[in-house]
This record gives structure tokens, C-alpha cells and sequence, in this order.
């Protein structure tokens, strides 16, 4: 990395922050803090320590914007100049904590050998301790001033850059452009500086911001308790005055409060519109939007030829009319992953859907459930399921299908289950619900439907967690838990992609007589055409949200019609002789 | 589950004698002088010379602090320099002041930065604002400003609660309750915006796994999902963070007594300090310690008992 480019990266973001409306605000009013309170002797109207006792507690005036203590001392000019003891406080604090928490996290982080135990010791054991009474404790021996409590202080959040720190480094220590450091030959000093302390930088200036926070509160209240320097006005200084007195003048506790609050508002606002700038997120997690229900629409009557499948639709126990889904970018475009997509599936039958990764093959099946991620949005001239329309259907309806009606085998065995519930759990819970079973008889079913897909002792995998089973027993699981409710169509969404290429085999053939002996509709998502030659009877193919062509899984591959379907056929059969290695075969990989 | 719960035990009382081990040699190394602070700023030379001695503060810190470990693991904490009390005695009398604000600090923004939290993840929009301005705010303003100001307002302008004074629970469990309402409201402000905010987070974070989708595949209603699933796998974060915030109430604690006139521990901590009076101080550390390895002992348990993991490893 040259200079230039590390230099193109810090003041990027600082640019971008301005443009951020809560950056420009909070920032401003920083500034504004950070002037008064550097120019105070020039601009307090007062000698904050002027003690004028005729004038005790008088009301705000023109001489007085905010009023006199109850030593007849101007409030304003107090709070201005108070104004530089809380940022020296925040300064050697924020100072200590990143002298210590970012080089023991770095060496930590990049190391991680026994100096990242004691470290971590360290760490948790700061961070254990209530910091008040450390400070009372170090006042003690030490004496109130500024410089050994706020230094203690530092020490004392420095835990939190130390973590921070070490985990963004062991974040990217394997990365590539680091393992190329090292093999070019660079000292490992040159790397953690030039390389990873780049990287640490963003995150740990916005902790800062926080940081600077705590030590402006926590200063405040240690004046409050009486630790401080008297002769010095401070915040937490008029505040405790202020409390004193705040039976005869409860106005007065209203500033300071004011001041440290807009102060430390100010500094978390500006650190929070930094962590957008910079995409750190840790204190603003991204929300996706809740997807819209699929809307019905009537299409035009041109665009709606006549269809190969209109004849059979009305022995279709799914079907779906001009489906199309699409994302609103950040932009204002919209982004189409699905386009006037139509399809059936009939009792009894397995429909391949096919297409290479980012087709758009995922986001039709989810639309059919009623599952897409949220923020999409999604259209459909028709959508019914056993003669009952079900476009436009609430979240409460759709509930009422899934599982019951429509179930769904996901792609990911380990991710699709909950890790925090046994198996037991998550496979009957679902049939108690459904099908109105007591526990008694859902576990009994589930030990019926566990040994059905080949689970050899059903009981003990009912009391088993998902870390404790293999992904091929994962997916047996998850197939029984699509087949729990007896559903009259199943969703599989390359059920076998994840699996060791032995358990391919087993789970397919599993699902194809399962589907057969439940007399199922199949929807089988897959990008192996082996796998559609196996065991599909129809074939979609599908290619930018688009579907190419549609028809029988025999016609396919003795006459494909499209001449991506003739492509996809080419690059997978040609010069493979047996049909049973090609369940093997992929078409493409994602 | 037990080895954890022993190893979790092990650690803790590890990091509590560190403290404590830590405490003493800073505090006879760098210039505390409870003879000194016993007899007060006017004692010759002569006076503190024997009280010194008296103290045993002329024999070696090692053996001092061999002494003062074995006293406190018989459960003899030793004689206030400055007020000639025993210090156990102290401590105790003052201890419950202290821990009932902390824990009620603690259960309150457990509670409500929960529902707090799981609201402002599911209800988008206007309300998610809302409460994350709201979350700042809680973060930004100081908690003894704002129990000057509930104090104000709910104690001496209304009179719905003493403004001043803690009521033994076992004198009246009512005015117990009256007495350490708004120290506990001040004190939990801070607390439930970090909660509700690390909630929020984790829960959405959560929301949007595949085993959520999965679950939804299922038929299984959303509340369901939410109550059971989600909150379960967001609450691990959210636990830590309720220890961490635990920590903060004993130590905040320090300063809400003052402003509501509680003679908890903090009180004692801060009049020890001014007279170093080093044998309450190392009481202090040495009870507030243990508390915070109990309550982190605590939470770790109910940490095992959400994670599967945890309870196996």
C-alpha cells in the first residue's frame, strides 16, 4: 500500500461524515464546545471565581444570561470555563485507553500467543472492576487531581480497545494481502503498522467518540462526590453547588446537566454517523424491510398468449401466473430477480427447476412461500394453491399453508436449524402446532419420521443438539421436518449442494420416494442436471429470472428447444458415458 | 455442566484475589498513610510514629499483606484505622443499601430493556427512532443529573417518595420500596439503553437466519418464533452485557447514594479514602468484588443454560 493510498482512505471518510445531516450537526456543535471552552477567558462575560455575594442567586438578566450562584458567581462564565477541565479529563483518558488497549490489541491479535492469554486476563479482569471505586481507591494514595484519575480511568476502559482491536485483527491477519506482506518479506512491524493498523483505525475512532463520553460523565460525577479541584470551575463541580442549593434554586441544576448531556449526545451522534461512514455497524445494525405480500395484478391480455401448460392447470395443485420479484435499490432503481415467471406442479409430480446460480431459481421458490427476504417486493397475475387463491394472502393465511400445505427443504443443513433447541424440540413443535398433536404423540411421530429417513437411533437424535449431528444427519432432519405435517407439495432448494458427494445419492433417492409414497407435488431446485435426469418428470429452466423453456424431462434432453438448454446439456453430458455418475455432474458451480 | 460452573467458580475467585492483591500493594507503596489519616492533619511526628507501630504498618508490606489474606479468609477483616469499628461490622451494616439498588438496577433494566429492545427491533419505522433516541439519551445523560432532577420533581415538588434516607426491608417492605424507587430509576436509565440497544441488534441480526426462515416454513406463528427462538439465540450478547452493566451499578451506585442521602457502601468508601484508612478500603474492594463474581457467576450459569454449546464444551 503506498503512502497515497493510505492517505486517500483517512480523509475519505471524514468528507463523508459531513455529508451525513446527523454528522454536520453533532459535529458542529463539538466545535462549538471545543471553541468555547478553549476561548472562554476571552469570551465568559465574568471572572468565573468573581464572588459578588449581594448578588447570590439572582435570576438570569442581561449581566447574567444564566444567573448567579449561590456565591453570586456568574453561572455562564463558570460553565464556559468548566467546559476545559472536562476535555482535558476526556483527552488524558481517551489518550490512556488507546496507548494501552490498541498496541497490547494489535500484538494480541497478530501474535496470539501467550501474550494474547495474559492479555485477555488482563482484560477481563479490568473490566470486573467498578470503576468508582478503583478511582476512590487511587484518590486515596494519589489525590484527586486530574492527571491520576483520569489516567486511571483510561486504564480502565482500555479493555474495551484492547477487544476491539484484537478482534479486527485477527479478522483479517489471514487475509491474503497480509500473507503477501509477509512472503514480500516485511517485517512484521512494518506489516502490523502499514497493514493492520489501517484497518483498526476506523473502529477504534469511533469507540473513541464513546470513550470520550464515559470520561466526561464519569469526571463529572467524581467533582460531583467532591473529588476535584475546588479553585477550578468544572461541570460536575457547579452541578454539585448546584445540588446544594437546589432546594432554594432548582434552576440551577438544570445547566450543567444540560451541558454534559448535549456534550457526550453530541460525541456519540458524531461517532454513530462515523461508524455509517465507515460501515463499521457495531452501534447501528442494518434492518432489512419487511417483504410485501405477493399482489395480484391483471396483466395485459397481449402478453398473455397461450401457454404449453394452460391445459393442465386444472389438475395443478400449485400454480403460479406472471410471477415477478423485485428489490427497490438505495438508489431509487429497481432491481427484477424474478420476470413473469409461470409454473404448475401437479399431485404427484416433481418439477426440476434448473439454471445456474443468481438465476433467480431461490427468489421464485421463496415467493412461493411466502419467505422472501424482507425489502422485496413481489407481483403475480395468478397464484393458487389447491384452487384456493392465495396471492395477496396475510402473513396469518400463509402461515396456515406452510407446512401443512407447503413445505420447504432448505440447501444449508447446519444453518437451518436452531442451535439452541434439541431436535426433539424443533421437529414437534411444528406438529403440535399444525396438527394440534399433544407432545406425547409428536414425539412419537417424530421417532416414526426420524426412522424413516434412516436415523438409526431416533430417541437419542431427539435429545441431540445441531452441533452435535453431521450435515447429511442434519438434512435427514430437516426432511423429516418438511414431511412432519404432511404437506401435498414439498420445496427443496438444492437439497443436496451441501452434502459429501456419498450422502448426494441417498438424500435424493430419500426425497424421490418420499415424494412418491406421499403422493407429493415436488419442487426441486437444482443447478445438476443429473440430478433433474433422475428423478424430475418436468423440467423449467430458467436464466435471469427468466424461465427459457419448460417441458418434459424426457423431451429435454432428447430435443431441448432453447439454445441456453442446449449449452447447459453440452457443457455437462458430452463424453459421459453412464447415466448413474451423472448425479455427480454439475452444470456450473456457484 | 458442573466442571463449568466450577471453572467459571475458579476463575472468578482468581480474579477477585488478584484485585484485592493488586489493591494492597498499590495502596501501602504509593503513599497511603493510615496513621496518619487516623490521628488527622495536626498529630506530631511523634504521635504517628507509634500509631504506626501500633498498626504493624512498620513491618514489611509483604507480610502485611500475608496477614491481612489470612485474617480475611478466617473472616477477620480487621479494626477501622480511623473509626477503631470492626470492619465486617461496617460493612455488613452498609452492604444491603448498596446491593439493593445495584440488583434493582439490574432487574429493572433487564426488564425493560428487553421489551424495549425486542420492540424497537420488530416495530420499524417511526418508533424504531423513537427508541433509539430515546437509547441515546439514556447513554448521554449523566444518572446522578437525572436523580437530581427525579428527586426534584417526584420527591420534593410532589412528595410521592422521600427525598432523602434508606428504610430497612425488614422494617417495612413498603417504605423499603419507596426509599430506593427513583435511586434505582436513576440508576437503571443508563443500563436499559444498553441493553435495549445490544438487544435490538442481535435480535434483528437474528431475525434474519436461516433457521428463522426455516422455522417459518414450518408454520409455526411468529410469536412463537420471536419469544422462543429469537430471543433465545439474540440473548447471549445481551447477557453480557447485563454484567457488564451490573459492574456499573455498584460502582454509579457511589454517587446516586449521595444525591438521595444513602449511607451505603459508597459513603464508607469515600470517607475511608479521605482518612486512608486502608483496612475498610481493602473490606470494600474485597466485598464489592465477591458480589460481582457471584452476579457474573450468575449470569454465567444462565449463559450455560440459553447455550448448548457452553454446557457440553
Amino acid at each position: 500500500m503506498t503512502p497515497l493510498s493510505l492517505r486517500g482512505q483517512r480523509v475519505r471518510p471524514w468528507r463523508a461524515v459531513l455529508r451525513n445531516p446527523l454528522g454536520v450537526v453533532s459535529g458542529s456543535v463539538l466545535v462549538l464546545i471545543v471553541f468555547a471552552s478553549v476561548f472562554a477567558p476571552f469570551i465568559s462575560p465574568h471572572d468565573p471565581n468573581l464572588v459578588v455575594l449581594s448578588e447570590s442567586l439572582s435570576p438570569p438578566s442581561g449581566n447574567h444570561p444564566m444567573g448567579t450562584d449561590g456565591n453570586g458567581r456568574d453561572i455562564l462564565s463558570r460553565l464556559l470555563w468548566g467546559g476545559q477541565v472536562s476535555l482535558q479529563a476526556g483527552l488524558i483518558m481517551v489518550t490512556t485507553a488507546v496507548l494501552v488497549g490498541v498496541p497490547s490489541g494489535l500484538i494480541a491479535g497478530y501474535y496470539s500467543r501467550w501474550f494474547d492469554n495474559v492479555a485477555n486476563w488482563f482484560s477481563n479482569m479490568l473490566m470486573s472492576l467498578p470503576e468508582i471505586l478503583i478511582i476512590i481507591v487511587v484518590i486515596s494514595s494519589l489525590g484527586s487531581g486530574l492527571a491520576p484519575t483520569m489516567i486511571t480511568l483510561g486504564v480502565l476502559a482500555s479493555p474495551d480497545l484492547f477487544r476491539l482491536t484484537r478482534s479486527t485483527v485477527v479478522g483479517v491477519r489471514n487475509d491474503l494481502y497480509i500473507d503477501a506482506a509477509r512472503v514480500a518479506g516485511l517485517s512484521d512491524f512494518r506489516i502490523i503498522f502499514r497493514h493492520v493498523l489501517s484497518v483498526v483505525l476506523g473502529p477504534v475512532v469511533v469507540r473513541i467518540s464513546f470513550i470520550f463520553g464515559m470520561a466526561i460523565i464519569v469526571q463529572s460525577g467524581l467533582e460531583f462526590l467532591g473529588f476535584g479541584d475546588a479553585s477550578r470551575p468544572s461541570w460536575g463541580g457547579e452541578l454539585s453547588t448546584a445540588f446544594q442549593s437546589f432546594q432554594r434554586a432548582p434552576q440551577l441544576v438544570i445547566y450543567p446537566g444540560l451541558v454534559i448531556g448535549l456534550t457526550v449526545m453530541s460525541l456519540a451522534l458524531f461517532g454513530t454517523a462515523l461508524a455509517d461512514t465507515l460501515g463499521v455497524g457495531r452501534k447501528s445494525v442494518r434492518r432489512e424491510k419487511r417483504s410485501t405480500p405477493v399482489r395480484p395484478v391483471v396483466a395485459p391480455a397481449d402478453r398473455r398468449g397461450p401457454r404449453a401448460e394452460d391445459a393442465r392447470r386444472g389438475e395443478a395443485l400449485l400454480s403460479v401466473e406472471g410471477l415477478t420479484v423485485g428489490y427497490p435499490q438505495e438508489d431509487g432503481t429497481f432491481t427484477t430477480v424474478v420476470d413473469d415467471v409461470s409454473l404448475q406442479v401437479s399431485r404427484g409430480e416433481v418439477l426440476g427447476l434448473v439454471g445456474e446460480s443468481g438465476s433467480g431459481k431461490t427468489q421464485t421458490v421463496f415467493a412461493l412461500l411466502g419467505l422472501l427476504p424482507s425489502g422485496a417486493q413481489t407481483v403475480a397475475s395468478a397464484l393458487t394453491f389447491d384452487g384456493h387463491n392465495i396471492a395477496g394472502a396475510s402473513e396469518k393465511q400463509m402461515q396456515a399453508f406452510r407446512g401443512k400445505r407447503i413445505a420447504y427443504v432448505p440447501q444449508e443443513p447446519m444453518s437451518n436449524l436452531d442451535p439452541s433447541f434439541t431436535i426433539g424440540t424443533q421437529l414437534t413443535r411444528p406438529m403440535r402446532n399444525s396438527l394440534g398433536l399433544t407432545k406425547k404423540e409428536a414425539t412419537a411421530k417424530a421417532i416414526q419420521l426420524l426412522k424413516r429417513v434412516g436415523i438409526q437411533d431416533p430417541a437419542r437424535m431427539l435429545a441431540s443438539y445441531p452441533h452435535e449431528i453431521s450435515g447429511g444427519m442434519a438434512q435427514r432432519v430437516l426432511i423429516a421436518g418438511a414431511v412432519s405435517c404432511d404437506p401435498d407439495v414439498l420445496i427443496a432448494d438444492e437439497p443436496t449442494t451441501a452434502l459429501d458427494v456419498t450422502v448426494q445419492a441417498e438424500v435424493l433417492s430419500l426425497l424421490r420416494s418420499l415424494q412418491q409414497e406421499r403422493e407429493m407435488g415436488m419442487i426441486l431446485v437444482t443447478h445438476n442436471l443429473g440430478v433433474v435426469a433422475d428423478i424430475c418428470d418436468r423440467v423449467a429452466v430458467m436464466r435471469s429470472g427468466v424461465i427459457v423453456e419448460q417441458q418434459d424431462a424426457v423431451g429435454l434432453f432428447a430435443t431441448p428447444q432453447h439454445s441456453y438448454t442446449k449449452a447447459l446439456l453440452g457443457a455437462s453430458l458430452e463424453g459421459l458415458p453412464a447415466r448413474a455418475t451423472r448425479v455427480e455432474t454439475e452444470v456450473t458451480r456457484g | 455442566m458442573i466442571s463449568y460452573i466450577a471453572r467459571r467458580l475458579t476463575v472468578g475467585l482468581l480474579l477477585a484475589l488478584s484485585v484485592v492483591t493488586g489493591m494492597f500493594f498499590f495502596l501501602m507503596l504509593t503513599g497511603s498513610d493510615p496513621a496518619r489519616g487516623a490521628l488527622g492533619l495536626y498529630a506530631t511526628a511523634d504521635q504517628v510514629a507509634t500509631k504506626r507501630i501500633q498498626l504493624g504498618l512498620n513491618r514489611p508490606v509483604v507480610e502485611q499483606y500475608l496477614d491481612w489474606l489470612s485474617n480475611a479468609l478466617r473472616g477477620d477483616l480487621g479494626i477501622s484505622s480511623a473509626q477503631n469499628v470492626n470492619v465486617i461490622d461496617l460493612i455488613v451494616t452498609r452492604l444491603p443499601v448498596t446491593v439493593s439498588l445495584a440488583l434493582g438496577a439490574v432487574l429493572v433494566a433487564a426488564t425493560l430493556g428487553v421489551v424495549v429492545g425486542l420492540l424497537a427491533a420488530l416495530k420499524p419505522g417511526i418508533f424504531d427512532r423513537g427508541l433509539q433516541i430515546a437509547i441515546m439519551l439514556g447513554f448521554s445523560l449523566p444518572n446522578f443529573w437525572v436523580a437530581i432532577i427525579l428527586a426534584l420533581l417526584f420527591a420534593v415538588n410532589l412528595g410521592w417518595f422521600p427525598a432523602t434516607g434508606y428504610v430497612h426491608i425488614t422494617d417495612s417492605p413498603s417504605r423499603w420500596l419507596l426509599s430506593i424507587t427513583l435511586p434505582v430509576i436513576s440508576l437503571s436509565i443508563g443500563s436499559i439503553a444498553a441493553i435495549a440497544q445490544q438487544l435490538r441488534n442481535s435480535v434483528i441480526t437474528t431475525m434474519s437466519q436461516d433457521y428463522v426462515r426455516t422455522l417459518r416454513s414450518r408454520g409455526l406463528p411468529a410469536r412463537t418464533i420471536v419469544l422462543s427462538h429469537v430471543l433465545r439465540n439474540a440473548s447471549p450478547p445481551a447477557l453480557t452485557m447485563l454484567s457488564l452493566q451490573f459492574i456499573a451499578a455498584m460502582s454509579g451506585a457511589a454517587i446516586i447514594e449521595r444525591v438521595f442521602g444513602l449511607q451505603g457502601i459508597g459513603a464508607v468508601a469515600i470517607n475511608a479514602s479521605g482518612n486512608s484508612d486502608v483496612q475498610v478500603i481493602m473490606g470494600v474492594l474485597l466485598f464489592t468484588v465477591l458480589i460481582v463474581v457471584i452476579v457474573n457467576l450468575a449470569i454465567d450459569i444462565l449463559y450455560a443454560a440459553i447455550n448448548p454449546k457452553v454446557r457440553i464444551s
